[in-house]
């Protein structure tokens, strides 16, 4: 047990890991916005040696590169930018979170969005100019969301009769599916590697602004999924499964049923997420529509605590890094990638600032420290 | 062609190797490190940057180039790339007891950055036209053949007619199988990705296991991107080029059952596999794309039939994914 | 009298601030004997063991090995000094072989798996073992496991072994074998401790006894000069009066009626063999047993948790005045034939609440599909989590603080809170006062005698006989998966129902008495 007393001859060691959990939820947030502020400082320092600038000047650049012109003379050209990328690894994020509440590592966001994108360019070019628009618009919803459903339940079935590790699979159907899309990119694009945008079957322009919509949606999905999560009978088996399937049995929840549920709503988001971003933003589909921000999501979903609105501010922290970065490197002539590390770095760190939250370490003579 | 074909098999085969050796040796001490894609990033940047050095020391003329060390700086410089960033995932996942998916695709997210980032800067400061960096010299050196295997015919072209990575790699793969199997070393190992609780109790030290294994299982899947870039692209380093084979190399071990040596034929099939399309009369473009589908799928398959059938042997280790914290028993 | 090999001299070890596990224990092991460690559950003979093996550190104390005074902090340090236990829960890698996990941590010069299997085979042929050394843990029965346990511990060099309940996982059969074999170690010159219940085994096996009785030894006795109802008395101890208000069961009539049932585990060993019996509705059924004797299966079969090979589970329901045979009934099925069952299990936190959700929502896990809609209505189950927190004075911060933050006594009183609630027909509680200071313990015992007087039929695992024998109306022991005898907790003697735990099932139990 956890009782393990020394002997006193025998040389006792400097410090011990102790468990605890009696941390106010404040100091375990204090501890995080601390990680962040560090590691943020150390993605500008890195930078500072890089480009032999100013501290102050690099993160002028990098909320230039956020925001644009958004201060001097109002442009919100970048400020859409910046809400639309936000929006689109928040919506994934939120399509992993109910999985991971239930502890199904679905990692396989970037296939299932995928194939909810193929679902809405196919519905585009075939039905086009066959349906009325507003038919086309719901034809194009209902076939991305089962698309990505029947991708994100295709693992879970097998994990809930057979304990397939879920992980594993769901990497590999991201594989397929990229495969599948170029196949498919192949034969539309008529042996280019390119689909040409299609004008049919696009998300409507609302108030003139084409990113608008996108974020209307993601907004509503995120206080939708909150309510789900803490107020509905489902998102309460949920949580009640992830924590311990004993207890689920125990109260007669069918844990079955439950996985399986849940990985097809997480499929059925993942899917509007593809939705998303074929018909409301390229209008078109390739291998990298999703552009790794399905492994994101499953980050920012870690870093969120599965709160949806914590993982706003995420999903926004780490596209703020991402576009600033950017401008960084871009303005300073370095290569692109660097704002890769300085996701990664950031990330390293929240997830490292958890030991202490979840441990305390004890040094010698029983003085107590949290660092 | 069919010799070709084969050959051209190995050498896709064996970056997913390298790779899928590394990650098994890393996922038997129970850390499932979904950083491999980004640790072979590195370990081929590392060696490209290793390389470059090398060639600009010698005023980037062949002749000045002593091929012992053209060979083994790179080597050298990849290695150590890939144990600093096996190191950092060790100290999350071990001392910090962070959760291995995040830390593992955080690393990815991180490696690979590094990796475009230096392989670009690389790019810019030579002001290719290209957007690649070529170091076919160094490329030479590790490509040279045996001596004898043109004289063998065909015998020749598919057993010594390899880069000696390849070798290397193949070597690798028997070593880790024979000290898993057959040496204290790796029963100790085993044991702690199996139940570390029970190692404790054995008196063996669970943490450093975690790390060495780890840290060794990123050198040798930091190999593959050297590989890659200096066997399979002759020493043309663009970004991205390297592509998905991480991942592959992660899907390979669940094929290989957790076994090196079989990952030795694993490889050469996925390679030969990926391959397939080229080598197939009349299949068109679209085809192709399909074919290269069937690795997953294979593995997919495998990955199914394996927890259908529950034969111990062939599941995961039993602790894969946990951290071991001594006071929670 | 023969060489001294172990001596124990005043060890205590406290737990915390309250718990006292062992106090000023002394105790003598000599060379080539086996010596038996007698007492019930909770007195404190696990924990001195551990002490010995190095898993705990005495608060107190000195352990003496061959005359010479040790310092035991860890298992490693134990098998320096010649000891070795085995535990009740095996230590083993379940994918590697018998001998991969003997050799395991063992560092003798070269690795030679091949070596090291002639010197297992040695050990094995001295002693008496049969064992396939390359058969993998995972495919061999109980038995085998703890071979190989043994055998890993002898191949450490241990003179000292300390078998934990050896034989509680054993069939008559093997538990011979495993004696002919323990007395051959003996005669080998190797020290022996066992921590047992069974009288007879003990009469059987050891030369002499130590009893523990709440972590004080009470007396070490050559087995020759005494037996079981000496030993029993010394194991219990005197009645302690605990002055729990008992009443007269009102309106009894037949609740709950199994039949039969037996269940097997996964790995075709029987937990429940045979097992009928009646729970009465207005009376308190006590069941009594050691440990792990399938009162959790018995339970969990009742509550649909539990797969049955056969049986039959019959409820007859007060109100309609019909009959259920409850059997391969999910907990979802029960309910729904509007059955209230109500069960504490015995892991509160890991199967009757969640730890990390606040009281209210833990009281939702029995209600929450109620009333119409997908949402969840948190109004009523507030209003209870508030009723129960003052009525049973639960101490929290709040309704919203997670249960797991709260100490053992105020889990417990939340969770049996929320299991009368719903005004149960039919209650169990598995060991609801276990870690219990006094005064939850009596608010729990108090709830139970309440459910019994409105009507519920109540069945009790405790393992305190003395709480048993004042609280329950019958007592029902069950040892090794079958019931061994039903009797009159009015009536009843602590030595009676002792020795009814203690009996041996099958074959070998009557013919040692």
């Amino acid at each position: 047990m956890s009782e393990k007393t020394k002997a006193k001859h025998h040389h006792e060691p400097l410090f011990r890991i102790v468990k605890r959990d009696d941390l106010p939820w404040w100091q375990a947030w204090l501890i995080r916005i601390a990680a962040i502020v560090t590691a943020v400082l150390l993605v500008g320092v890195i930078s500072t040696l890089l480009t032999k600038g100013s501290l102050g000047e690099i993160y002028q650049t990098m909320i230039k590169g956020v925001f644009g012109k958004l201060f001097e003379g109002g442009s919100t050209t970048m400020l859409w930018k910046f809400l639309q990328e936000t929006a689109i690894l928040l919506c994934l994020s939120l399509a992993v979170t109910p999985a991971f509440k239930m502890k199904f590592w679905n990692c396989g966001a970037e296939g299932q969005a995928l194939m909810g994108g193929l679902a809405s360019m196919i519905c585009m070019i075939e039905l086009g100019d066959k349906l009325p628009y507003p038919v086309l618009l719901l034809v194009i919803f209902l076939t991305s969301m089962l698309s990505g459903a029947v991708w994100g339940v295709i693992p879970a079935i097998f994990k809930a009769n057979y304990n397939t590790n879920e992980t594993l699979f769901t990497l590999m159907m991201n594989y397929v599916a990229t495969q599948i899309i170029k196949y498919y990119v192949y034969i539309e694009g008529g042996g280019s590697n390119t689909i040409q945008p299609v004008a049919e079957g696009n998300l409507p322009v609302i108030a003139g602004n084409r990113y608008l919509l996108n974020v209307i949606i993601v907004a509503v999905l995120a206080v939708a999924l909150f309510i789900y999560q803490k107020y509905s009978k489902q998102g309460y088996e949920i949580t009640v499964v992830g924590e311990s399937q004993n207890t689920a049995r125990y109260v007669g929840i069918n844990v079955k049923k439950v996985i399986i549920r849940t990985m097809l709503l997480s499929g059925a988001i993942c899917g509007i997420a593809g939705m998303l971003l074929v018909a409301g933003t390229d209008h078109s589909i390739n291998t990298n529509t999703v552009g790794g921000q399905g492994f994101t999501a499953i980050m920012v979903s870690w870093l969120g605590q599965f709160n949806p609105f914590i993982m706003v501010l995420m999903s926004a922290l780490v596209v703020f890094l991402r576009m600033g970065t950017g401008k960084v490197a871009d303005t300073c002539s370095l290569n692109a990638s660097f704002a890769d590390i300085a996701v990664g770095i950031v990330i390293l760190f929240v997830v490292g600032c958890e030991f202490f939250i979840r441990y305390s370490v004890k040094f010698k003579h029983n003085k107590k420290e949290v660092k | 062609m069919i010799i070709a074909f084969i050959c051209r098999a190995i050498l896709l085969g064996v970056p997913l190797l390298f790779g899928s050796v590394g990650e098994i040796i890393t996922e038997k001490s129970g850390h499932l490190n979904l950083g491999i894609p980004g640790v072979m990033y590195v370990g081929g940047i590392s060696g490209v940057i290793g390389s470059f050095l090398y060639e600009n020391a010698c005023g980037n003329d062949i002749a000045n180039m002593n091929p012992f060390l053209a060979v083994c700086i790179p080597l050298l410089c990849s290695i150590i790339g890939s144990v600093l960033m096996g190191l950092i995932y060790s100290f999350f996942t071990v001392t910090l007891r962070a959760n291995q998916n995040v830390t593992g695709l955080a690393l990815t997210t991180f490696g690979i950055g590094l990796g475009n980032f230096f392989g670009g800067s690389l790019i810019k400061l030579v002001d290719s036209e290209m957007p690649s960096i070529a170091l076919t010299k160094t490329s030479s050196f590790f490509t040279t053949k045996l001596p004898f295997a043109d004289s063998l015919g065909f015998v020749g072209e598919l057993l010594f007619s390899h880069d000696f990575l390849t070798y290397v790699a193949i070597i690798i793969a028997v070593a880790a199988t024979i000290v898993l199997k057959r040496t204290r070393v790796g029963l100790n190992l085993r044991s702690v990705g199996e139940n570390p609780a029970t190692a404790d109790a054995a008196g063996i030290n669970v943490s450093s296991y975690k790390y060495l294994a780890t840290m060794i299982g990123s050198a040798v899947a930091g190999l593959g991107g050297l590989q890659y870039v200096f066997a399979y692209a002759n020493g043309v380093w663009s970004n991205n080029a390297f592509g998905d084979r991480g991942w592959m190399a992660i899907a390979l071990v669940i094929f290989a059952l957790w076994n090196p040596s079989l990952a030795i034929a694993g490889s050469f099939l996925f390679g030969a596999l990926c391959n397939a399309n080229n080598y197939i009369q009349g299949l068109g473009t679209e085809t192709q794309e399909l074919f290269k589908m069937l690795p997953y799928i294979v593995t997919i398959i495998v990955l199914v039939f394996t927890s259908m059938r529950k034969k111990r042997e062939h599941q995961p280790p039993e602790s894969l994914g946990l951290s071991y914290f001594r006071e929670d028993r | 009298m023969a060489k001294i090999a172990l001596e124990l001299k005043n060890i205590t070890k406290t737990f915390g601030a309250k718990v006292i596990a062992n106090k000023d224990v002394n105790l003598t092991v000599y060379q080539g004997e086996i010596l038996s460690i007698l007492g019930e559950n909770g007195s404190g003979k696990t924990t001195l063991m551990n002490m010995i093996a190095g898993i705990y550190f005495p608060d107190e104390g000195q352990i003496s090995v061959n005359g010479e005074e040790a310092v035991i902090a860890s298992p490693k340090d134990a098998f320096s000094y010649g000891i070795g236990m085995i535990h009740q829960h095996f230590k083993l890698v379940d994918v590697f072989t018998a001998a991969e996990n003997i050799v395991l941590g063992v560092n003798d010069g070269k690795y030679n798996l091949n070596k090291s299997k002639e010197k297992i085979k040695e050990i094995c042929s001295k002693y008496g073992f049969s064992l396939d050394l390359d058969k993998k843990i995972y495919t061999m029965s109980v038995s085998e496991k703890q071979t190989v346990e043994i055998i890993k511990v002898l191949y450490r060099g241990a003179d000292i072994l300390i078998l934990d309940e050896p034989t509680a996982v054993l069939t008559p059969q093997e538990t011979s074998k495993l004696f002919d074999i323990l007395r051959n170690m003996r005669n080998h010159g190797k020290s022996i401790i066992i921590i047992t219940h069974k009288l007879n085994e003990v009469m059987e096996i050891s030369d002499r006894v130590a009893v523990l009785r709440k972590g004080e030894s009470v007396g070490v006795v050559n087995t020759a000069d005494v037996d079981p109802h000496k030993l029993t008395e010394l194991m219990v101890g005197d009645k302690v009066e605990l002055n729990i208000n008992r009443t007269t069961p009102k309106n009894v009539s037949d609740r709950l009626v199994i039949k039969g049932v037996t269940c097997y585990n996964r790995e075709g060993v029987k937990l429940l063999d045979d097992v009928t019996f009646t729970a009465k509705a207005g009376e308190i059924l006590g069941v009594a047993g050691i440990a792990g004797s399938g009162q959790r299966e018995l339970l969990e079969s009742i509550a649909g948790l539990q797969k049955l090979q056969s049986g039959e589970i019959i409820y007859h329901n007060p109100k309609t005045g019909k009959s259920e045979n409850l059997r391969d009934k999910t907990p979802m099925q029960i309910r729904n034939l509007g059955v209230r069952l109500s069960f504490v299990p015995e892991d509160r936190l890991g199967m009757g609440l969640v730890g990390n959700m606040d009281i209210i929502d833990n009281m939702m896990l029995r209600s929450y599909r109620r009333g119409k809609g997908m949402f969840l209505r948190r109004k009523k189950p507030k209003n209870l989590a508030t009723e129960i927190v003052e009525r049973l004075q639960v101490v929290t911060p709040s309704v919203n603080t997670p249960v797991r933050r709260l100490s053992g006594g105020n889990v417990q009183k939340v969770l049996v809170g929320r299991e009368i609630a719903s005004s149960p027909t039919v209650l169990m509680v598995a060991y609801p006062v276990r870690g219990l200071d006094i005064n939850s313990s009596y608010t729990i015992f108090n709830l139970l005698n309440e459910q019994k007087e409105k009507g519920a039929a109540v069945i009790f695992v405790g393992e305190d006989l003395d709480a048993l024998l004042e609280l329950s109306d019958r007592i029902m022991v069950i040892g090794s998966g079958r019931i061994t005898g039903t009797v009159d907790a009015r009536s009843a003697t602590k030595e009676e129902i002792g020795l009814l735990m203690t009996k041996s099932t099958k074959e070998g139990g009557e013919d040692n008495e």
